[in-house]
């Protein structure tokens, strides 16, 4: 708990890194496992016996088409993306889409944060907009997203003026943010409204105003609620990035890259996983983030571990 | 409202008029025909408080006790400004109640210490100080001086987690007095704490109590706790909550009571006496002196 040193805080840290890699070497040697029993053509279930075409196969198949070996998704990602002259390794294209990806992500993040903590705000100071705006808040989680993306992409073509006129990646950074914004929006507004009626009744007899009570009671209390929701919100960014750039057909990002690595599956079986692997890497680089902020908050989050 | 200065009239005031006589200005709190009638969700009504009269002097050591559902923490609430009164007046130092909390005339202690988990010991005592714009090197002094008053200058830096509960409700005291009020409310303040802690605090109340010279309105359910602490116990009765009697307790000066006051003579001649006025004579005797609703 509170007793910890320095020394004794290090060692865990450490060994939580060890156990961080060794779940990855453990996830690869169960890929490879299986790669290793499973049948090539996947489980035929209920077939007749000379009845071609019956039963019903079950996935996956361990065949090198469909399940690379590990090392050849390693191997392969340090050689060129394509045959042509020049071409630089497909694990530094996959690495610098990630990260044009994780730039419109953070983005869209940001925007998400920001609206989602306004419609908090709005909902705390009238109760009326809370009974009007929660439940759109929650049923603009229920459109779909592929519904929405051309949608978004053509209005926001329409829109120029002067020098600027509206980019693919805006309409991308619009639809992660459109994913991002729900859970600060819901997280803000149960932490801003968690102090109990005791400290409330304080505040009241400290003669404090609207914006005193939020900025030295509401927000602080609000920590402990808020970074599950900041995080939710950086998966769903980034979930929402690698969507839209496919359905808006931004290219740059690391959603191109899975669809476009992924017509040469059939000739080069090891290549579409890259890209996929590098999205897992931009989750964890989003929820990393998230984390890093959390630490900055820590002095908040003491009323976790209070009775 | 009405200004916050006093307005001298002639006579005697009526119950319900808003003005304050000179004499009232004087008084800690004064509550006139106060009435407090919550109305609920279809309609039904509940009358918490009627046609109560009571006034605080400066520097006295008031009880409020009554079984739930009196309306001693509802009344206590009215003063505060908490809550406003259906019906009747409320002036604190001859101030409407609202003025007095605008003006901070008051300090402030619930049953939780309601300290915030963010701040540590220095930064919750600090709060009200910090709101009101004390500079910070005032705010330091005044802290260091209340951490010692409730004997807490090496846990000044803690945080709320890491105390007792009766450490934690030291702190909610020493935070109501910051602003160095010259009226402590007090809703049950004890009420979580164990016996041998709560005795502790009981004594411990009294010296800073004796210290400060301010009045306190105290709000308890224990017999013993009132008569120990207290100048004055007001009784008060349920459905709807009313004052049925007000006694005199005065045993010594604040300063002057110890714990052996606690076997003293007078002190269960006023236990007896709340019980008495709590129950009706006969409920006292055949409950004896040992058994009773609440004799913590």
């Amino acid at each position: 708990m509170t007793t910890t040193t320095p020394a004794t805080r290090r060692a865990r840290r450490w060994r939580a890194v060890l156990w961080g890699a060794l779940g990855i070497l453990a996830l690869a040697a169960l890929w490879e496992l299986y790669k290793l029993v499973g049948p090539a053509d996947g489980w035929l279930v209920g077939a007749q016996e000379g009845v071609t075409g019956s039963g019903i196969r079950l996935l996956p198949r361990t065949s090198d088409q469909a399940m690379p070996h590990t090392w050849d998704m390693l191997a392969r990602a340090v050689e060129p993306v394509t045959r042509a002259s020049g071409a630089r390794p497909l694990g530094v294209v996959v690495l610098l889409a990630a990260l044009v990806s994780l730039g419109v992500a953070a983005l869209g993040w940001l925007v998400g944060v920001v609206v989602g903590f306004a419609l908090a705000l709005l909902m705390l100071g009238f109760r009326i907009a809370e009974r009007a705006v929660l439940p759109f808040v929650i049923l603009s989680q229920t459109v779909p997203l592929i519904a929405l993306a051309p949608l978004i992409r053509n209005w926001g073509s329409r829109l120029s003026f002067g020098d600027f006129s509206w980019q693919s990646w805006m309409s991308v950074v619009i639809i992660a943010s459109y994913l991002a914004f729900f859970p600060v929006a819901v997280g803000a507004l149960r932490g801003l409204q968690s102090p109990d009626a005791a400290h409330l009744d304080l505040m009241r007899s400290y003669a404090a105003g609207w914006w005193t009570t939020l900025f030295r009671l509401r927000l602080p209390a609000s920590v402990p609620f808020l970074i599950p929701a900041l995080r939710l919100a950086a998966a769903n960014a980034v979930v929402g990035t690698v969507v839209a750039e496919i359905s808006v057909g931004f290219s740059g990002g690391i959603g191109r890259l899975i669809l476009e690595t992924a017509v040469a599956a059939s000739s080069d079986p090891a290549k579409p996983w890259a890209p996929i692997l590098g999205a897992v890497l931009l989750g964890l680089v989003a929820a990393g983030f998230v984390a890093l902020l959390a630490a900055f908050l820590t002095p908040f989050r003491r009323q976790e571990t209070v009775a | 409202m009405s200004s916050p200065a006093p307005q001298p009239t002639t006579g005697p005031t009526p119950a319900a008029a808003p003005t304050t006589t000179p004499a009232d200005a004087a008084e800690a709190v004064v509550v006139r025909g106060v009435e407090r009638i919550f109305v609920g969700a279809k309609g039904a009504t509940v009358t918490a408080l009627t046609g109560i009269d009571l006034t605080v002097h400066d520097g006295e050591f008031v009880s409020l006790i009554g079984p739930s559902g009196c309306g001693k923490s509802t009344l206590l609430r009215l003063i505060a400004d908490l809550d406003e009164p259906t019906e009747g007046d409320i002036r604190v130092f001859g101030r409407t109640a609202r003025q007095a909390r605008v003006d901070q005339a008051y300090g402030i202690a619930f049953q939780q210490a309601g300290l915030l988990p963010w701040r540590s010991v220095a930064a919750n005592i600090e709060l009200p100080l910090q709101l009101h714009g004390v500079s910070s090197a005032d705010r330091k002094a005044r802290v260091a001086e209340l951490v010692e008053l409730v004997g807490l200058t090496d846990f000044a830096r803690h945080y709320p987690d890491q105390l007792s509960g009766g450490m934690q409700q030291r702190v909610a005291i020493a935070r109501s007095l910051a602003e160095r009020p010259r009226l402590l409310l007090m809703d049950e303040p004890f009420g979580a704490l164990d016996e041998m802690t709560r005795e502790r605090m009981q004594t411990e109340l009294l010296r800073i109590r004796a210290e400060t010279g301010a009045a306190v309105v105290f709000v308890t359910h224990s017999i013993p706790e009132a008569v120990y602490l207290s100048d004055r116990v007001v009784v008060m009765s349920p459905r709807p909550g009313r004052i049925t009697d007000e006694i005199d307790v005065r045993l010594g000066e604040a300063a002057e009571r110890g714990e052996d006051l606690r076997e003293d003579a007078a002190f269960f001649a006023g236990v007896t006496a709340v019980r008495e006025a709590l129950h009706g004579p006969q409920a006292a005797a055949a409950a004896g002196a040992a058994r009773g609703v609440d004799v913590r």
